[in-house]
């Protein structure tokens, strides 16, 4: 009966969100106001039987009741209870009902809080978001019901993928969720602005909180995958340019564009036509992205739930939801005025380079992505990978990350040579110091080179701002920046480092023989098989020593998982703050010998703190920007009840 | 604003196209074999000792005799091996002369293969770290090379011969010039 309560509550608040459709878009009419009303309880109460048809389903996987398909087809009672749970939304039909819980949730925050904008508007984003989520649940509904039963129900289920078994990557696409759902409801924000052409920096202020948010687990999704990929698969790298990462960058950069000129039109009243672009934009990534992973048209290592029919599916929501929303903005392109000018230099002009920077690079992995996909079409098969992907890139980025450096200290509107010039000044001779001296001491690339010295600009250009503020009385937005901007230099000191200068060995190593790698030594201590709750492994001991310190005993596991049968390469890692080693097991040669890989990756942890670190900016920002609303909203509300009071006594 | 207004009719019509090549990709079969790159190329030098005893064993010089030939790349581990080889039999029985590279494989193993499967090559060689294999450009077993009489490889099936595919080997063979 649980499984039917749960697709019961599903058809509900799919009718619900038809109600919320038809009343927030007709409501906009005159004469049919009456109907607007039911908008806001329609979206909550929505929110809500999504909310209790999605926990239905985390209780079916805890159970594992397998008379329903997807338990069966994705769970196992063997299973430790955390990835029982984590496995409601690690395939497919449980991830997109999380995809519209998200979503109406979104929804019903939306309607419950929101009061900045004009109540029309409000009803058209309300509306707009009804019909997107409309989309995802006749998907849902009609092309993968995760309440289906089996006829018969198997003994035992099929487990889940051992890959996935992991406590990073059970929460690593929840996190990227909801910062695709995030954009959704930027798009529905830009949606019912058109519709009610009310491109305003309210309505900026208004979605900005979201962008934000989405903003923030995109960062948080993106930092956790890189890491899951360097520990899980055991290849040593942290970004491999796979169209399943590309398909979570996209977003990302089309967010953080949408941030910035969110900021400029919450501001300054300026880029309308641009931030609504970027909208759109970010949105349609998302789409694209999970289009691209899970219709199976582009092979990835992460090939996930493959299917042509759903992909298909995607592809409709795709071109139903973006088609619209670009011919929408086409038609109202006259009522969304150019707004205030400004100069080059100035705040709005260095975000405007920032954005145009970002859309570039979208460009560019967006090109890179799909191209395969385009020759394959003419029958000619060819992969794109890092040679591509890695220079272009930077061409748009590390000049980027100059501006991001100065940008900041620039003013609104207009700003002169005069007063910024001795920070660029310094900021240039740092860079050339940093570039003259990473040449001259070592051979790196290029690449690297170029990292370090931008790196070192943007460490200190973005702390540049607290100079001469008064650090307690800084609003946390501004601290949200900083924090941001310097975990931007971190990130990219710790990609530069990480490629100038890891060292790398492949040996086979009998019991007892001593490696170097960078400044470690190691010796193969034993190896020798252990069991876990659903795995057997082989499990080497391995006394590491960094230089002349004390020996630490690592073990790392080749690791074989017995339901469905899969190989896994557990790593063991020794981080210091300067860096890791990484040690895999690998297999076993015909004279037995064992075959091991150990890198010395200086400085590689910089690239995952530089992540929380921007992660933790976003948070600030979003804190102080949700403070500063709450507190305004008391402050007015006051100010009305005094004026009411007033008006009585008078 | 109506530059805005061409650049946004553009970007629908852009984004239209590539839903457009979205839908075909989708709409293709999607093709998980990698052709090998020497096809139409001669063959790469290699000696094989036998793999079994009472056959010989298989290299390069073996294959520009000026007789066309098939050469089979299987192993008696593997399980599509078995289903096409009645068809390896037709095709012997009609004339072709096959030839074979067995990968990773035991003499006991594939004496026991032979027995119950029957055995249509008049050569097999044993390519037990796969070099051979991976050098003409096979990724897996079952797969069958059509090789014309200078040694240059004309055609590459991949995967298991259906019944329905030995037409088209045979005519594969007669195009190098059997």
């Amino acid at each position: 009966m649980i499984a039917e309560f749960g697709l019961v509550c599903l058809w509900l608040a799919a009718a619900l969100a038809g109600l919320q459709l038809v009343a927030g878009l007709l409501g906009l009419k005159s004469g049919w106001e009456g109907l607007a009303v039911l908008t806001r309880p329609a979206a909550l109460v929505q929110a809500l039987l999504c909310l209790v048809s999605f926990l239905t389903l985390v209780v079916l996987f805890a159970r594992t009741d397998l008379s329903v398909a997807l338990v069966a087809a994705n769970s196992h009672s063997a299973k430790p209870m955390v990835f029982k749970l984590s496995g409601t939304w690690g395939n497919h039909e449980g991830s997109m009902l999380l995809w519209v819980t998200v979503m109406s949730v979104a929804g019903g925050l939306i309607a419950s809080v929101e009061r900045r904008l004009p109540e029309r508007t409000m009803l058209a984003t309300l509306g707009a978001q009804a019909f997107v989520a409309l989309g995802f649940y006749a998907f849902l509904l009609f092309a993968s019901n995760p309440f289906e039963r089996l006829p018969s129900p198997p003994p035992e289920g099929n487990g889940l993928n051992p890959l996935l078994q992991d406590i990073g990557l059970a929460f690593h696409p929840p996190t990227l969720y909801v910062g695709y759902v995030g954009l959704s409801v930027a798009f529905s924000f830009v949606v019912g602005a058109l519709l009610t052409r009310q491109v305003t920096p309210d309505f900026a202020k208004a979605m900005r909180p979201w962008v934000l948010g989405a903003w923030l687990f995109l960062t948080l999704g993106i930092t956790a995958g890189s890491y899951w990929a360097y520990y899980e698969l055991g290849w040593g790298g942290w970004w491999f340019w796979d169209p399943t990462e590309n398909a979570s960058l996209m977003p990302w950069l089309a967010a953080t564009a949408l941030l910035h000129s969110a900021s400029v039109l919450a501001a300054r009243d300026a880029l309308r036509a641009w931030t609504v672009m970027l909208g759109v934009i970010a949105f349609s990534m998302s789409m694209v992205g999970t289009f691209l992973v899970r219709s199976g048209i582009l092979t990835s290592v992460h090939a996930f739930a493959v299917d042509p029919e759903r992909g298909g599916f995607i592809l409709a929501l795709l071109a139903i939801n973006i088609g619209m929303a670009l011919a929408l903005f086409a038609t109202r392109a006259g009522t969304v005025a150019e707004g205030e000018r400004f100069s080059v230099l100035s705040r709005e002009g260095a975000l405007v380079i920032n954005n145009v920077a970002l859309s570039a690079i979208l460009g560019v992995v967006l090109l890179g992505t799909l191209y395969p996909l385009l020759t394959e079409a003419f029958d000619v098969r060819v992969s794109v990978g890092p040679p591509y992907f890695n220079p272009v890139t930077a061409i748009f980025a590390l000049p980027m990350l100059l501006v991001l450096a100065v940008g900041p200290l620039l003013r609104w509107r207009g700003d002169k040579l005069a007063r910024v010039r001795w920070p660029m000044v310094a900021l240039a001779v740092l860079g050339l110091v940093v570039l003259a001296g990473v040449a001259l001491l070592s051979d790196v690339g290029l690449l690297p080179l170029l990292g370090f010295a931008v790196a070192a600009v943007v460490l200190v250009g973005s702390l540049l701002p607290l100079k001469g503020r008064n650090l307690l009385r800084l609003p946390l937005a501004t601290w949200g920046m900083v924090v941001a901007h310097f975990g931007v230099g971190i990130a990219l000191f710790g990609m530069a480092a990480d490629t100038a200068f890891q060292t790398e060995r492949l040996v086979a190593a009998n019991v007892g023989d001593v490696i170097e790698v960078g400044p470690w030594s190691a010796r193969l201590e034993s190896v020798a098989p252990v069991a876990g709750p659903n795995w057997t492994a082989l499990e080497a001991a391995i006394a590491v020593r960094h230089g002349d310190g004390a020996e630490t005993l690592t073990h790392p596991q080749a690791r074989s998982f017995w339901s469905p049968p899969t190989e896994t390469s557990e790593v063991s890692l020794v981080t210091r703050w300067n860096g890791q080693l990484y040690v895999a097991l690998g297999d076993q040669a015909q004279d037995g010998r064992w075959q091991l890989r150990l890198w010395w990756k200086p400085f590689v942890t910089w690239i995952w703190y530089g992540g929380l670190l921007i992660a933790l900016g976003g948070v600030l920002a979003l804190l102080g920007r949700v403070l500063t609303d709450v507190r305004r909203r008391r402050a007015s509300t006051l100010i009305a009840a005094r004026r009411g009071d007033a008006e009585v006594a008078a | 604003m109506n530059r805005l207004r061409l650049f946004l009719w553009g970007l629908v019509a852009a984004c239209l196209a590539l839903f457009g090549l979205f839908a075909y990709q989708l709409s293709q079969p999607k093709d998980e074999f990698i052709q090998s790159a020497m096809v139409g190329k001669t063959i790469p030098q290699f000696d094989l000792r036998p793999a079994i005893e009472g056959l010989p064993g298989l290299s390069s010089a073996d294959l520009a005799d000026g007789r066309p030939k098939l050469v089979n790349v299987f192993a008696s581990w593997c399980i599509p091996c078995r289903v096409e080889a009645p068809q390896l039999d037709a095709l012997q029985r009609g004339g072709a002369e096959i030839v074979a590279i067995a990968i990773r494989d035991r003499p006991e193993d594939l004496a026991q293969f032979f027995a119950t499967y029957g055995n249509p090559f008049s050569a097999v060689g044993a390519d037990d770290v796969s070099a051979v294999q991976l050098s003409i450009g096979s990724s897996g077993v079952p797969e069958t090379f059509v090789v014309d009489g200078q040694g240059v490889i004309r055609y590459q099936h991949i995967g298991e011969i259906r019944p329905e595919h030995v037409p088209l080997l045979q005519a594969k063979l007669q195009e190098a010039g059997a």
